[in-house]
């Protein structure tokens, strides 16, 4: 499967949010983002993904006006990212990889001077401050110092206010990192609640498989290209199908027993792999054609780590070298 | 669904273009966000204080006893105007630079990509630091009556308004100086090479007559010593004193025998603000 292939954005007549074409940065001789084009639908959640210097951070700050492209362009919210900059800022909301809120205000402090920043009436600021702290379950901190606020209540609180000026689009740099998984869930609800309820368009950046699951479609980027652009259901069938690995007592006849029942399997050096549909749902008719013979059975979905690996020939996995700096970075700037 | 209609209201709204009353609204709320943090932060405040408390008690009777007095006025009398103007640079100097802090703890990140102008932000910095500067001066005159300066009404009005010029100016020194500094411990370093000479060299601790010349034209090149003169020659006014005395403490800059009167110094100080103000702006626009 070539890489062009892989890559499938067609959106029909759905209005844009996001217009990239051949988006190019370089930091001298170094290519952070080569080339790269896709377009995302309003009222979509579209994750880049991608190990750590990819490319990811470099893009959406071009997409964010905070760095000019190299070559290539750009709209977001349809306006031209170069030529509209400070309009596109304000149809924007930023959640950056690291934390930008003053610990020593409190929270409704914090949203207060982002209303101001970005000029939200003052008629509605009040009303816009309550409801994006209820998007987020933060209500009953409203008047509480961010300084007394935990990693994942701050994380929260910039989504909240990267919406507070109602943007198009929110973009959201890594944000989960250096969070644990019950905050992350949490997260992610606000996440897909304020796409609900707002209707905002959301890109995020992530470098974790589970994560980039949960968005409607995912770009792959690697080196700064994007290497496959699907969703992730599709990105998945594209690197294989669903398996179940048997271990029998009998394999050569419990191979034939399958191929007789119009199963597609072939006997491998340890078993048996059947190619189904659907892993979950075909144990069970398997288990049951083969009787009392099968010793082990081992159900397997390709994951976005296969993708990965099927697209780089890495894991991602190999590449986090400054994931950790970067979380200690995150927490460092809290404590402060 | 209300929530729908009103997201369309606010994109209208977002997608017009800044006006002016935006840009004064921004600059207020940086203000008020001084302000906020200068009321909540208690150990800023004291500590604000204790180091020129601490020179006008350890050098005002320390030195005051080498100096003697001269008609009744004293040497505690004579730096109580300097030591005034020396909590107002402080405290602005430090107002200013907590842009430091904001960019390392990435709230200075939250507005500087915000569709706002840098002019906006550095006017907000500018008035909050100044504001802050001239409260902290105005905390230190209820000394006054402990060393012997009397205060009238009009003067505390004057002392005010210079404070806040003074202020100002150090201010927008200090926002152009944070601008250029990406790590807190610089800050420390220019602290030590640049303010403390700065203070030292104004003629707030010492007359500003009788100076070896290498010292004089120091202090005159100073433009911190424009800032402390007015402020010391208002005092001084107030203060009824002798001939004798007014010639041995001298409080104004003289320049070849000419004693620069105090719209002079105003206007001095007042070109080092707005020089400042403008570099302020550059050095937060050259920053991402
Ligand atoms: N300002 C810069 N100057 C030089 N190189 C940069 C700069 N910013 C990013 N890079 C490089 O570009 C690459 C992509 O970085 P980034 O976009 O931050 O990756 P990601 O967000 O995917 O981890 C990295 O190799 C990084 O070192
Ligand atoms: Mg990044």
């Amino acid at each position: 499967m070539t890489g062009d292939q892989a890559i499938s954005n067609d959106l029909g007549d759905r209005p844009l949010a996001v217009e990239v074409q051949g988006l190019t940065k370089r930091f001298g001789d170094f290519t952070a983002v080569d080339d790269v084009s896709f377009s995302v639908a309003q009222g979509e959640v579209f994750a880049f993904l991608g190990p750590n210097g990819a490319g990811k951070s470099t893009c959406i700050k071009m997409l964010c006006t905070l760095a000019s492209p190299s070559s290539g362009s750009a709209k977001v919210a349809g306006l031209d990212i170069v030529t509209r900059a400070k309009a596109v800022r304000r149809q924007i909301g930023l959640v950056f990889q690291e934390q930008t809120l003053d610990d020593q205000l409190t929270a409704e402090e914090n949203l207060r001077f982002h209303a101001v920043l970005y000029g939200v009436p003052r008629d509605q600021v009040d009303a816009r401050i309550t409801r994006v702290l209820e998007l987020v379950a933060l209500s009953d901190r409203r008047k509480a110092l961010v300084s007394t606020f935990s990693g994942g209540m701050a994380r929260r609180l910039e989504i909240a206010r990267g919406m507070l000026h109602t943007p198009r689009v929110l973009f959201l740099d890594e944000p989960t990192l250096g969070l644990d998984p019950q905050t992350r869930a949490l997260m992610w609800e606000d996440v897909l609640r304020l796409r609900d309820e707002e209707g905002v368009t959301v890109f995020l950046t992530t470098h974790y498989m589970e994560e980039a699951e949960q968005a409607d479609r995912i770009a792959i980027i690697d080196r700064g290209s994007i290497i496959a652009l699907d969703t992730p259901h599709a990105l998945k069938a594209a690197v294989g199908a669903d398996t179940v690995s048997l271990e029998t007592s009998d394999d050569a006849s419990a191979l034939a027993l399958l191929v007789a029942e119009g199963y597609r399997a072939e006997a491998t050096e340890t078993g048996i792999t059947v190619f189904v549909e659907d892993e979950e749902a075909a144990v069970g008719p398997i288990v049951d054609t083969l009787g009392g013979t099968v010793r082990t059975v081992r159900a397997h979905r390709p994951t976005l780590d296969d993708v990965f690996l099927h697209f780089t020939g890495r894991e991602i996995r190999q590449s986090h070298g400054d994931a950790i700096p970067m979380m200690a970075r995150a927490f460092g700037a809290r404590r402060g | 669904m209300t929530a729908i209609t009103q997201s369309t209201a606010h994109r209208e709204v977002a997608a017009r273009d800044t006006r002016f009353s935006d840009e004064l609204r921004v600059a207020g709320m940086v203000w008020e966000r001084e302000l906020i943090r200068y009321t909540r932060n208690r150990t800023r405040i004291v500590s604000g204080l204790t180091q020129p408390v601490l020179f006008l008690f350890v050098l005002g009777y320390g030195m005051g006893s080498l100096v003697g007095s001269t008609g009744g006025f004293n040497f505690r009398q004579f730096v109580f105007p300097g030591v005034v103007a020396m909590s107002v640079v402080m405290t602005a100097i430090f107002s200013a630079i907590s842009i430091v802090w904001d960019r390392e703890f990435g709230f200075l990140r939250e507005m500087l990509v915000a569709p706002v102008s840098r002019t906006a932000l550095v006017l907000g910095k500018t008035a909050g630091g100044a504001s802050v500067a001239a409260v902290q001066g105005t905390i230190m005159l209820a000394l006054a009556p402990l060393v012997g300066v009397h205060l009238t009404p009009l003067l505390i009005v004057e002392v005010i308004a210079l404070e806040l010029l003074m202020a100002v100016a150090m201010t927008t020194f200090g926002v152009f100086v944070a601008s250029r500094i990406q790590k807190m411990e610089a800050f420390q370093v220019v602290m030590q090479m640049i303010l403390m000479p700065m203070l030292f060299l104004s003629g707030a601790l010492f007359p500003l007559s009788g100076l070896p010349r290498w010292l004089m034209v120091i202090t005159r090149l100073n433009p911190l010593t424009y800032a402390v003169a007015p402020l010391r020659q208002v005092i001084f006014a107030a203060q009824n004193m002798s001939p004798a005395a007014q010639a041995r403490f001298a409080a104004g800059v003289t320049i070849n025998g000419y004693v620069l009167p105090i719209w002079i110094d105003m206007v001095i100080v007042t070109a080092f603000a707005l020089v400042f103000f403008t570099l302020a702006i550059w050095g937060l626009s050259r920053t991402e």
